[in-house]
């Protein structure tokens, strides 16, 4: 599904990533953490296609295609979706429409024929259901005034509508308090398939409990420096990061 | 049509042929006499003048326009190629300054409503307007506003009787077609809302072909006291075409006027929005959205004058701009020594679609009394890449993402235009004119 091969990014005149390996198959979820600033949000970008970030080096293959020679919006309608750290509030842009126009985007490229607007609130109704998500929030603008919690419970929402192949969710879970990340986590899990894969960027365990990762990886100084089960998750809780950056096979700049 | 020499003598001949021509009311005629020598003694604008320091209308000084009689052959086929909103009510229509009946309709228009020509009305019933001409616009500083009066012959006069609201808008249709000769038009609307009346009033301008021309506009307004009037004036000139427009507007005890000035098209076009809050209570709103591209100038100049106590007035202009088109707002809010409890709010948003355009903007405030309040802010900026990036990544094309956002940016002055087929019309243009590839 996914294939990044020592892949180096930088933003301005900083190198940011040094180095990323990491293969992710179809139907697994990875959970990558990290301190903060280590490069997480970076590379999730870099697969979603963020303007300013530069690729110095390497590559990355999406369902065998050269992922950074897509636009934006080719990669979402390829099926990348990229839930947002912070996701930005456009004022004057209504939330269902988007989503129509989105969803319809994706469906027109993948042969499907658009859909009408009963089909399209029965579709939304049932993912909002999901998502417990109160139904004022579709007929405003694009998370203006939306609470923490509502803009990230609202970006879960927009990947159970456009049903992506691989998603990724950049610290989703931070900001909600333990019912909202429940009901997140469950929406997660819903859309979790044998053709669907997740990465999944977070600083706490306490969501992986909910959304049970396959790999858990290590992300420091613009380098996996660690990989590991789920069990990982468990020790980087108890022990922090400093005992892996100062391991030496992984300080090397 | 007759050739005629350019330069100032052009214009003293055409007046001299336009007074000889037309019967006017004495009072009428001193007036323009009046307008002709102030027009005379100022010239034309140079950017030498403070309120003209970055608008510069030397290609309209420069170009020796045709004041044209009557073109009764324009006929409806041209009309409806101008694709003008219909607003399905009374419907006054105006060829280069000129009445047109047969392409007018004062249908459905309620009793102690009337909407006629200055013309007929100078002819037939001067005295209903000649009080009021000339009043609010003054002759004395302002080149345009002389102009128009000098050649004051033609335009709409609305009459609303105390008590009455009119249910459809009143539409006024100015169009400007020279047929390969640069005419100028000096239309001018009177409209007279009496007491606790209610009236909507929609300008539409437009023109036609390759050729310069001048629509040199005046309107002025009087909202008695507890009347409330919405005016609009939708500019959608020729891509050669030059407006100026001045609209002045007295405001009595507890009324309420809003302007919309929208401003699609034109070579160069000036709105000037100046509105005396002389009655307690009383609220203004002048809204403005203007789109520039290629090279045009955009001018946006008001003055809200708060006269009297416990007066509200609120200004928000927008400006999309793209190409190396440039514009000007200036913004001025005079409070009076008398004018206590004034709430005065001003601001000028601007988004630049591309390097080469520029805003100019100037907020001026001239506070004599102490007990007021007063806002007002200017802001440029570029579509936010960030918002631009979130809706790509949910599958939007660049260019959709960036019609999106430009459409947002003007949302809320659209969902201020109450008039739903105006409104649904702006909407239609705002997407097809808007520039949405990067490069603007
Ligand atoms: N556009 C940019 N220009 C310059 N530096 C940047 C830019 N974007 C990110 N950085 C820097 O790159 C580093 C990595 O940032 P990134 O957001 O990827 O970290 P992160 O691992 O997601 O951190 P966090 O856990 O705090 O979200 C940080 O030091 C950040 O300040
Ligand atoms: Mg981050």
């Amino acid at each position: 599904m996914l294939e990044i091969r020592d892949l180096h990014a930088s933003a301005g005149d900083r190198q940011i990533l040094k180095g990323i390996n990491l293969t992710v198959n179809a139907g697994e979820v990875h959970a990558i953490m990290g301190p903060n600033g280590s490069g997480k949000s970076t590379l999730a970008g870099v697969l979603a296609g963020r303007d300013g970030l530069e690729v110095t080096g390497g590559t990355v293959t999406f369902k065998g295609q050269d992922l950074l020679d897509l636009e934006p919006e080719e990669r979402a309608r390829e099926g990348v979706f990229l839930a947002f750290q912070y996701p930005v509030e456009i004022p004057g842009v209504n939330n269902a429409y988007l989503l129509k126009a989105g969803l319809n985007e994706v469906r027109k490229h993948r042969g499907e024929p658009e859909l009408d607007a009963m089909d399209f609130m029965t579709l939304i109704r049932e993912r909002m259901a999901l998502l417990q998500m109160d139904d004022t929030l579709l007929s405003r603008p694009v998370n203006e005034g939306f609470s923490g919690g509502e803009k990230k419970r609202n970006e879960i929402f927009q990947m159970a509508v456009l049903e992506p192949t691989l998603a990724i969710l950049d610290e989703t879970d931070s900001g909600l308090d333990i019912d909202a990340l429940k009901t997140v986590a469950g929406g997660v899990n819903a859309l979790r398939s044998p053709d669907r894969s997740m990465v999944v960027v977070t600083h706490y365990q306490r969501l992986l409990n909910y959304i049970v990762p396959d790999f858990v990886h290590v992300l420091s100084g613009g380098r996996i420096v660690k990989s590991g089960g789920k069990e990982l998750a468990l020790e980087l809780e108890a022990k922090g990061y400093g005992w892996i950056e100062t391991e030496p096979a992984t300080a090397s700049v | 049509m007759t050739q005629i020499a350019t330069g100032a003598d052009s214009y003293a001949a055409q007046f001299a042929a336009s007074a000889q021509a037309s019967a006017l009311p004495n009072a009428l005629a001193s007036l323009r006499d009046d307008a002709f020598h102030c027009f005379d003694r100022l010239g034309f604008p140079t950017t030498r003048m403070e309120d003209w320091r970055f608008s510069n209308v030397a290609p309209i000084a420069q170009t020796p326009f045709v004041a044209p009689e009557r073109t009764p052959t324009y006929g409806q086929a041209a009309l409806d190629a101008l694709s003008l909103p219909k607003l399905g009510g009374p419907e006054l229509v105006f060829v280069n300054g000129w009445f047109m009946p047969g392409l007018s309709t004062t249908d459905g228009l309620p009793a102690g409503v009337r909407a006629r020509s200055l013309a007929e009305v100078l002819v037939s019933d001067p005295d209903t307007v000649l009080p009021h001409l000339g009043r609010l616009a003054r002759i004395e500083n302002h080149a345009f506003t002389a102009l128009n009066t000098a050649f004051l012959r033609d335009g709409a006069v609305i009459e609303i009787g105390a008590g009455i609201v009119v249910d459809a808008p009143i539409h006024l249709v100015f169009i400007t077609t020279g047929g390969g000769v640069p005419v100028m038009s000096q239309p001018r609307a009177l409209v007279l809302a009496d007491a606790n009346s209610q009236v909507r009033v929609v300008e539409s301008h437009a023109g036609e072909g390759d050729t310069p021309y001048l629509n040199n506009t005046l309107t002025e307004i009087v909202v008695a006291d507890g009347a409330v009037v919405d005016h609009y004036a939708i500019v959608r000139e020729a891509q050669a075409g030059f407006r100026i427009g001045g609209l002045f507007a007295r405001l009595g005890r507890a009324s309420n006027f809003s302007s919309h000035a929208i401003t699609l098209s034109g070579a160069i076009v000036r709105h000037e929005a100046h509105v005396v809050l002389d009655g307690e209570g009383a609220v203004c709103t002048l809204n403005g959205l203007y789109l520039g591209n290629g090279q045009q100038l955009v001018d946006n100049q008001t003055t809200m004058d708060h006269a009297k106590p416990h007066c509200d007035s609120y200004e928000l202009y927008k400006g999309i701009l793209s190409g190396r088109s440039r514009a000007v707002f200036n913004g001025k809010i005079i409070v009076r020594l008398d004018a206590q409890k004034t709430d005065a709010k001003q601001s000028n948003k601007a988004l630049l679609l591309s390097e080469d355009a520029q805003v100019t903007t100037k907020p001026q405030l001239e506070i004599f009394a102490d007990d007021v309040k007063c806002t007002h802010g200017a802001t440029v900026g570029q579509l936010d890449a960030e918002s631009l990036f979130y809706l790509r990544s949910r599958a939007l094309s660049e260019a959709q993402a960036r019609q999106l956002l430009i459409h947002a940016f003007a949302a809320d002055l659209l969902s201020h235009i109450k008039i739903d087929a105006v409104r649904r019309q702006l909407d239609t243009l705002l997407t097809e004119r808007l520039p949405v590839g990067a490069g603007g």
